[in-house]
């Protein structure tokens, strides 16, 4: 089969991928999983239930939420430059990818949060365990498992919204797939970045089964 | 010691009000094991979360070894709470721990030290008798097994006293009966006062020593457990004590019960030493009748026994009225009924 792209081409790709999915979702969990946190415990009839906390970070969320990231990428471009001081390349996707990820890692982890036992909040605080040693102590660990799968939904995401970062000039396996699979009509090229596109999720996704099911004690 | 002055709570939801609590007064004194029951919705899970204080009162006072909680800031409360331990219907406990770690929790609450908390958490395993068990998970336990966890773990920081809601509601009759068995020999142990809420009349029988009667949020009836039981003066009560003692001829006696003009009924009750006499013997050998015993049923309560009869006496008026004396004075406490 013809093609017009070389290993070393794809291999680029592949490393871009990856560092914009690894960037990405290490700082976005910095600021999704406190989000999460602070939605629980702020929420009405929650451990610090604090309705200004809560009536704003609540619908914020989803007004970021509702953006598709094809238009949060290009509308906060000179929010991007005064952070990265550059609105192209790889690290100029980033921005936009962790600011669209963070809110859907902040509800993500609220649900996850929320299926936790009350009851076992009810026994943290007849303990008189502090708000701290609460979401540390019992609220997190029983969640962990739950947590996973989240953090497994969250990168699964991630890996789709970088095929639209090469409007920035970010790259990736995504953009290879539109450049050259798409736009000049090179099937190898399709196959080959949706053969690894499926390989990564199945991949993500089973490893994040395993360690949630070990973290839950069902294995 | 538990004490609740004039406690009444309204819950507030969406603009309706609903009274929960109305003007209870009780007091537990050290060492009691003091029982609350009532139906569902009659107020007893907010009754024993406001000595906690998970829930706060809307008037009146809480206080809990003369520390008065309703004044209490959020630091305070805390360090009170760590002295009032708690067990649940459904247990609680964190599923991703193991029992050891369970257990743990409130001394890692508390700060202490590694070599500490392995000295207590296998003490408190030994006396709840889950050595072998420390290393397992709560999903690979028993109810019983589960709650005997829950227990050690509210014993961890050495509370002055133990709340049970509902402890022992989703077990079996037999481990209801191993789990008070342990609840009453803390008690004994540890000096420890305890408070139960329960639906079942059982509980309260087999470890209380004093009772509350809720319904709808009131207090309708307490005292010494034997006093309520031998004497159940509110209807609720009388149902809740018909669920352990049978004071009710059987239907299949009442139907033989033959209706002769000169017979006549009473309804006995022996509390203590008088149940253990042979007064019926004596009862038959004085007197020139016949005794047909109907019902008869003997209960213990608080280690003293005590005894219901309901017999039917034949013979000529006034040697029954004499026969009536006499029982009196054997301390029976007699009552004559004109029908069942």
């Amino acid at each position: 089969m013809n093609t017009s792209i070389t290993s070393d081409q794809l291999f680029r790709a592949l490393k871009e991928t990856l560092t914009m999915v690894g960037f990405s979702l290490f700082f976005a969990s910095l600021i999704g999983i406190p989000i999460g946190i602070l939605l629980v415990v702020t929420r009405p009839g929650g451990i610090l239930a604090n309705k200004w906390v809560y009536g704003i970070l609540n619908p914020v969320i989803n007004v970021v939420r509702s953006l598709p990231f094809i238009i949060l990428l290009v509308a906060i471009i000179p929010f991007t430059r005064l952070i990265v001081h550059t609105s192209v390349g790889t690290s100029a996707a980033i921005v936009p990818l962790i600011l669209y990820i963070a809110p859907y890692i902040g509800r993500l982890v609220e649900n996850s949060l929320l299926e936790v036992n009350p009851g076992i909040l009810e026994a943290a605080e007849a303990m008189g365990a502090t708000p701290f040693q609460v979401i540390w102590y019992f609220l997190l660990p029983e969640a962990f498992g739950s947590l996973i799968l989240t953090m497994t939904t969250a990168t699964i995401g991630l890996i789709g919204a970088t095929a639209m970062a090469g409007t920035v000039g970010g790259g990736g396996i995504g953009d290879l797939a539109i450049s050259y699979g798409y736009q000049r009509f090179d099937t190898f090229v399709i196959l080959v970045t949706v053969a690894i596109l499926v390989a990564f999720v199945q991949g993500i996704q089973s490893v994040g089964n395993r360690l949630a099911r070990k973290a839950r004690r069902e294995s | 010691m538990i004490e609740l002055r004039d406690v009444y709570k309204t819950f507030e939801r969406k603009g309706v009000s609903h009274e929960a609590l109305r003007g209870v007064n009780l007091k537990a004194e050290k060492g009691d094991i003091f029982g609350v029951i009532g139906f569902s919705g009659a107020g007893k899970s907010t009754l024993i979360r406001l000595i906690n204080h998970l829930e706060k009162p809307t008037r009146g006072h809480v206080f809990v070894d003369g520390e008065p909680l309703d004044r209490y800031g959020v630091k305070q409360l805390r360090e009170a709470r760590k002295r009032i331990g708690m067990i649940f219907q459904h247990f609680n406990l964190l599923e991703t721990r193991t029992v050891f770690d369970n257990v743990a929790i409130p001394l890692v609450l508390l700060k202490k030290s590694k070599k500490e908390i392995r000295e207590r958490v296998t003490e408190l395993l030994e006396f709840t008798g889950l050595s072998d068990k420390a290393r397992n998970y709560p999903k690979e336990l028993s109810g019983g097994q589960k709650q005997r966890v829950g227990i050690a773990r509210a014993l961890a920081s050495n509370p002055s006293i133990l709340l049970c809601d509902e402890a022992t509601s989703a077990l079996d009759p037999q481990t209801t009966r191993s789990i008070l068995d342990l609840l009453k020999r803390i008690n004994e142990q540890y000096g420890i006062t305890m408070l139960v809420v329960t639906h079942e009349m059982s509980v309260i029988q087999q470890i209380c020593n004093k009772v509350a009667v809720m319904e709808n949020g009131e207090i309708v009836e307490q005292g010494n457990v034997l006093d309520v039981f031998g004497d159940p003066r509110h209807p609720t009560t009388q149902n809740f004590v018909r669920t352990v003692i049978h004071n009710e001829v059987p239907g299949s006696v009442l139907q033989t019960l033959n209706a002769e003009p000169e017979s006549r009924l009473f309804k006995l009750k022996f509390v203590g030493p008088s149940a253990s006499e042979p007064i019926i013997d004596g009862l038959i050998r004085r007197h020139d009748l016949k005794v047909n015993i109907l019902f008869a049923n003997m209960t213990e309560i608080q280690k003293t026994t005590l005894g219901h009869m309901i017999i039917q006496l034949d013979g000529a008026a006034p040697v029954i009225d004499r026969a009536a004396e006499y029982l009196a004075g054997q301390g029976v406490q007699i009552e004559e009924v004109k029908s069942l």
